[in-house]
């Protein structure tokens, strides 16, 4: 419950989001807004199954004991699907935008479709990750003693991996969405959904951290595999990247200096 | 808390600050048809009026920016939307950083939530037992508030038609004068006591005058466009600081609700005093008071050879001498700046072409009461970061439709509206709905 702790964490939770940001998305101000905008169809969502289990906690009476763990059971898997839902909308509005954007400028190129499914995943994510994670890292600050009632020692540090975990996959999600959403191909959107809800519903399994944890950041890299290939990546041009013999590469690298 | 509110000038001047205009070029020069571009992208002026005096400012730049003749229509659209998205962030980045200054002081220094008094333009207080009575006592407040503020806008329109200018300039000089000496003072001795550091009062003497007039030859004359910048983002926290200390709760909610549709009224109703301070202006061919209006426009003048087009001229620093920005008041210097072009040296025959890229204006009771809005979640939000969040979000985005809708209609628009009705619905339903959900959450750990 240090400066150590704070800053520990929130690197961990946002290092990678922050080095996504700066590098890709701070350069130009057209992503910077489709990534607030990405952020602000996020909250959206949040405020829609907030309310949903508002609503179904005041109709079952606010009792407390079990009902009140199966209400947010409900609540956390509504959720889940709000936020596809949202991030459907937002598919359907960056499509749009694009057209009319298309048709007003068309010499000029406007963000591809991949480009925005990154940048909205990342807003997505962004947000995701700052509203779970905030008020537990304003806590770190102050004095306490972690787990003193017999919890785990550990949640801070479970919450940064997790909130890491979740914004990666909200990054891979997205390209994987709106790429099925492109090819009019339901199964992406199929996967995407159950695997946010299986993400989700393991973290009931709290407090044990190993199990939710672990199984994770097991999905992470699959879907992030998965997000490349649909990205248009492919073996080859990845050996060509590592091996530094990727000329476009290295052209465009360049140029830029 | 009566002496540093006497002074009705320096808190209402403070209190305006609703415009929003994209920089408009001045008469355009014989230029090449590319060179036409930008000065017409920029030439929607989109103004948010609230408040008296701040007119002034405002209906100047709405003015200019809806008299640049000869615009080819296609061009201009397409260029609209070239400079959209980076007028958008030049705009971002300030209210950004004003917003971050204000939460940051809030949630640090003791100072800025702790009750003490309050305004002479609020005296009902919010201290009683029943629900109806509080609400009736905020709305009372609202109601005062508000008509001090029309009656001064009114003053400052009857001042501009009647061309008391040296009046106007004095009482902006006046109002800037406090902001930057005495609340710069407060702040920062309530800064040093939250964190225990003793400073000595020559050291303070230096630092503060130092600031002060800094401050002062920047935003009322002559200085490097982002110090005028910086300033008039410390100026505008340090005003949005006061308002959230003085104005008590509920009242603070309803004040933001009202100005935003003051704003709304007073900018596109035909006969809202705002609009009767651009017409006056458009009547008198007379360049507007840009005055509390933050800028971010890049001038530069680019001399071209005529003989030799290979020399692309002298590109001068960026420079904004007439962008002076009061911290109240719109007193207005010429809204756009005078092109300060040292002839070319070389050859003969060589022709001066200036052009002119404007940024984009916002007017300062924008920032202030954005920060408002953001502080006051902050403050109030039992510790939440989520609200504050929230509210910058929502805030952001009322912006950015702000500025969409601008480049849609090319007429001034008010810059309220939109960014507080999203704040305020966000407000309310993160602190109701959201927060408890997030708590519930958090206590289960579960992620969504």
């Amino acid at each position: 419950m240090t400066a150590a702790v704070f800053f520990g964490c929130a690197f961990i939770a946002f290092g990678p989001a922050l080095a996504l940001y700066v590098f890709t998305i701070a350069t130009d101000p057209l992503r910077i807004i489709f990534l607030i905008v990405g952020a602000f169809f996020w909250l959206i969502s949040l405020l829609v199954s907030s309310l949903v289990w508002f609503v179904a906690r005041t109709v079952t009476g606010n009792r407390d004991g079990p009902i009140e763990k199966y209400l947010l059971i409900f609540g956390v898997l509504i959720s889940v699907l709000i936020q596809e839902i949202f991030r459907f909308a937002y598919y359907k509005l960056l499509k749009k935008a694009n057209e009319g954007l298309k048709t007003i400028n068309p010499d000029e190129p406007g963000p591809s479709m991949r480009l925005l499914a990154y940048v909205s995943g990342l807003g997505f994510g962004i947000m995701s990750g700052v509203f779970s994670f905030v008020n537990i890292l304003s806590d770190s600050l102050g004095p306490g003693t972690v787990g003193i009632h017999g919890d785990s020692p550990y949640f801070f540090l479970y919450s940064a991996f997790m909130t890491l975990v979740i914004i990666l996959l909200h990054v891979f999600w997205g390209i994987v969405f709106f790429d099925g959403c492109e090819k009019k191909n339901w199964h992406p959107l199929l996967a995407v959904i159950l695997t946010h809800l299986l993400v989700s519903a393991l973290t009931f399994l709290n407090p044990q951290y190993e199990i939710s944890l672990v199984l994770a950041y097991m999905i992470m890299p699959l879907m992030g595999t998965w997000a490349f290939f649909v990205a248009g990546g492919s073996r080859r041009s990845l050996k060509r990247y590592l091996l530094c013999q990727d000329k476009d590469f290295l052209l465009y690298s360049q140029r830029s200096r | 808390m009566l002496t540093f509110m006497a002074s009705d000038s320096e808190d209402d001047a403070c209190n305006e600050r609703t415009s929003l205009m994209s920089a408009e070029s001045p008469v355009p020069r014989s230029c090449p048809d590319g060179r036409q571009g930008p000065e017409d992208a920029e030439d929607a002026a989109q103004r948010g009026s609230r408040d008296p005096g701040e007119d002034q400012e405002e209906d100047p730049d709405r003015y200019v920016c809806s008299g640049v003749p000869g615009r080819l229509p296609g061009l201009e659209e397409e260029l609209t939307l070239k400079y959209g998205a980076k007028h958008v962030i030049m705009l971002f980045v300030p209210v950004t950083l004003c917003m971050v200054v204000v939460v940051a002081t809030i949630k640090s220094v003791r100072f800025y939530t702790e009750k003490s008094g309050q305004l002479i333009y609020t005296p009902f207080t919010e201290d009683t037992p029943s629900v109806g009575q509080r609400l009736l006592n905020s709305v009372l407040n609202t109601l005062i508030m508000l008509s001090v503020i029309v009656v001064m806008t009114i003053f400052l329109v009857v001042l501009y038609k009647y061309r008391c200018y040296k009046f106007i300039h004095g009482w902006l000089i006046m109002s800037s004068l406090m902001l930057l000496f005495l609340f710069t003072y407060i702040y920062l001795g309530e800064v040093l006591k939250t964190y225990n550091v003793a400073m000595d009062y020559p050291t303070l003497l230096l630092v503060v005058w130092n600031f002060g007039a800094v401050g002062m030859v920047c935003v009322h004359w002559k200085g490097p466009l982002v110090l005028q910048q910086a300033y008039l983002i410390m100026v505008s926290a340090l005003m949005a600081l006061v308002f959230i200390k003085y104005l008590p709760e509920w009242s603070a909610w309803v004040i933001l609700g009202a100005i935003s549709v003051y704003d709304l009224m007073a900018v596109l109703c035909p006969k809202g005093p705002l609009r009767m301070l651009v017409e006056t202006a458009q009547e008198r061919n007379e360049p507007i008071f840009p005055a509390l209006i933050y800028s971010s426009a890049m001038v530069w003048t680019v001399g071209m050879a005529k003989l030799d087009p290979s020399s692309q001229g002298a590109l001068q620093l960026p420079y904004d001498p007439e962008m002076e920005e009061d911290s109240c008041d719109s007193l207005g210097e010429p809204s756009y700046p005078e092109v300060l072009a040292p002839p070319l040296p070389g050859s003969p025959g060589e022709e001066l072409e200036e052009e002119e890229e404007r940024g984009v204006k916002l007017g300062l009771g924008d920032f202030i009461f954005y920060s408002v809005l953001v502080g006051k979640a902050a403050a109030t939000g039992s510790g939440d970061w989520n609200t504050t969040l929230a509210c910058f979000v929502a805030i952001l985005i009322g912006l950015c439709l702000t500025l969409l809708l601008l480049a849609v209609f090319k007429k001034a628009l008010p810059a309220l509206p939109i960014s507080i009705a999203f704040g305020l619905i966000f407000y309310f339903s993160t602190d109701n709905l959201v927060r408890p959900f997030m708590d519930t959450l958090a206590s289960h750990q579960l992620h969504i």
